[in-house]
């Protein structure tokens, strides 16, 4: 039997085109060649899968009809979901302006940083260590090579540069001297000068963050007793108006400063310490602020930048109660305080001369 | 949200009798109905209005299908079978078009249908192979083809339309056209 035959058969009997007869045939036929069946099947999904998409077509053209009546354009405007203005900004703009937040970031951080403004440090108070510049250092070296040329020089100590300096007072004959927290923090080691230009190594023994304060102690073999401190510490208040005055070292000679106590509040209201007038410069930091009588009231610590003349002092009675807290144990000699105070009666010119073998440059080396 | 169209909600009920009569009244309601609320899927969901039309009619010709078929069950509101049809259907293209950000905004509830999308896109497959089988069938065979499988029409008529002195001429013809159309379908991958 020919192909074309048999496919007009297998359509007839679909189609149910066939006499009783004939489909009893066919059914037979079907029955007995699986080849046939076969056929029959695949013309079926065949002509059907034509007929489907024929559907799909009318279906298609039938729906499209429909949907060109409908508004969709009015329609999707109500329909679309409207954000608020600022959402709709961030999602149109959200490149632009992050772009645009990342620069002020950064300007204001470099900003900052140029102005000093990112360190912790208050920028309105300045703290009166000084950091010595390479050329005094150099033209020291120079003369210290010069006197050891001559072999006048009696100076002791490292040769190198120290970074940086403050002033520091003894507090004990035995070698123990207060200065403050900020001139030696992260120092690898300190070292103390007196009026006669000798060095001598020192320890840090203790520190006292809160008020800015540190002992040291001398620990040079080359170190004598001082004798007999001559000043005390005043454990009281001392009043507005006082007359007062500090010796320091901002250069390399002692300088004496003279002044009265203006406020007993200090920076920003700090009732630790003094709000003094006395002229100060950076190397001054830690050293002692005396009343008339030669007591030591407090330990200029920093002055305010903006303003002139305005020095803030920590109070004696702080000094005192942070030396009553250093352990037992960082203690290797006696840390007695002066309480006679042997200056009272003298002119501020004498009592000069005899605080000026207590009062010491601290000097600071590190990497 | 119907408000909008100002346009009734046919019952479920209505529709169904009305696709297996063929209605032509109840497929536009249907219509209607529902296609804002694909339309709001779509374009809140990075669509345009020409892909919720596509996504929407693929939908409506999945449910005529199913229904014809006799396999419908209300089971679920038609409302919600349609928009987890659409949901699904409109998935599967922002994946395709690589648009998908991983979460879809959804506006209905929506039932588990992916089996049933996946079974209609296959048919769909075989049809778009057989439109174009057809077109690179070519005249006269691609007329005669609709007219005797699609549109049922006797080998008579189309024996009269192309001008063929006998049946048999016609018949051969068919037969001739029939194989290349296979053919032609079975080439493509």
């Amino acid at each position: 039997m020919k192909n074309d035959q048999l496919l007009e058969m297998i359509e007839r009997y679909l189609n149910g085109e066939m006499t009783i007869e004939e489909r009893a045939e066919f059914d037979a036929l079907r029955n007995k060649d699986a080849a046939v069946e076969t056929k029959l099947e695949e013309h079926k999904n065949f002509t059907g899968l034509l007929k489907q998409y024929n559907d799909r077509h009318t279906m298609e053209l039938r729906l499209n009809a429909i949907h060109d009546e409908i508004d969709v354009h009015t329609l999707a405007h109500d329909l679309m979901a409207h954000p608020s203005i600022v959402v709709r900004l961030w999602r149109q703009h959200h490149s632009k302006i992050s772009v645009a937040a990342s620069i002020a970031i950064f300007a204001m951080l470099v900003t900052l940083y140029f102005t000093g403004n990112l360190t912790n440090q208050d920028p309105r108070v300045e703290q009166l260590k000084k950091e010595v510049d390479g050329v005094k250092d150099r033209q020291k070296k120079l003369e210290k090579n010069a006197g050891g040329i001559t072999g006048k020089s009696v100076k002791t100590g490292p040769t190198i540069i120290a970074k940086y300096r403050g002033t520091g007072f003894a507090l004990s004959s035995n070698g123990y001297i207060l200065t403050n927290l900020h001139v030696v923090n992260g120092a690898d080691s300190v070292y103390v000068q007196n009026a006669d230009g000798e060095s001598f190594h020192t320890k840090v023994i203790a520190t006292d963050a809160s008020h800015d304060i540190a002992v040291l102690q001398i620990n040079d073999p080359a170190f004598k007793n001082l004798g007999p401190v001559p000043y005390g510490f005043k454990k009281g208040k001392s009043d507005l108006g006082e007359d007062v005055y500090t010796l320091g070292y901002p250069t390399d000679a002692a300088v004496f400063g003279p002044g009265a106590l203006t406020s007993d509040a200090g920076f920003q209201g700090d009732t630790a310490e003094y709000m003094v007038s006395v002229p100060v410069n950076q190397g001054n930091s830690g050293g002692p602020l005396f009343d008339a009588k030669g007591n030591v009231i407090g330990i200029i610590s920093g002055r305010q930048t903006q303003t002139q003349g305005v020095t803030f002092a920590k109070k004696s009675a702080f000094i005192l109660k942070t030396i009553q807290d250093i352990p037992a144990d960082s203690l290797t000699k006696a840390l007695t305080l002066n309480t006679k105070n042997t200056l009272a009666g003298l002119s501020r010119k004498d009592q000069i001369k005899k605080l000026k073998n207590y009062v010491f440059i601290v000097k600071v080396y590190n990497q | 949200m119907n408000n909008h169209l100002n346009v009734e909600i046919p019952a479920d009920s209505e529709v169904i009798l009305g696709i297996l009569n063929n209605s032509d009244v109840v497929l536009k309601k249907l219509y209607l109905a529902y296609f804002p609320m694909i339309l709001q899927l779509v374009i809140n969901n990075n669509g345009n209005e020409d892909d919720a039309k596509d996504v929407y009619q693929e939908a409506i010709i999945v449910l005529y299908n199913k229904v014809k078929r006799g396999d419908f069950e209300l089971s679920s509101k038609l409302k919600t079978y349609i928009y987890s049809i659409c949901r699904r259907l409109w998935l599967k293209r922002l994946k395709q078009m690589n648009r998908y950000g991983g979460d879809i905004k959804d506006f209905e509830d929506y039932l588990p249908v992916e089996d049933e999308v996946e079974k209609h896109q296959d048919r769909d497959l075989q049809l778009n192979k057989m439109g174009e089988a057809l077109k690179l069938l070519g005249e006269p065979c691609k007329t005669i083809m609709e007219d005797f499988y699609m549109h049922n029409k006797s080998m008579q008529d189309i024996c009269e339309r192309f001008g063929y002195t006998n049946a048999d001429n016609a018949k051969t013809q068919k037969y001739k056209c029939l194989q290349r159309l296979k053919k032609l379908f079975f080439q493509q991958q």
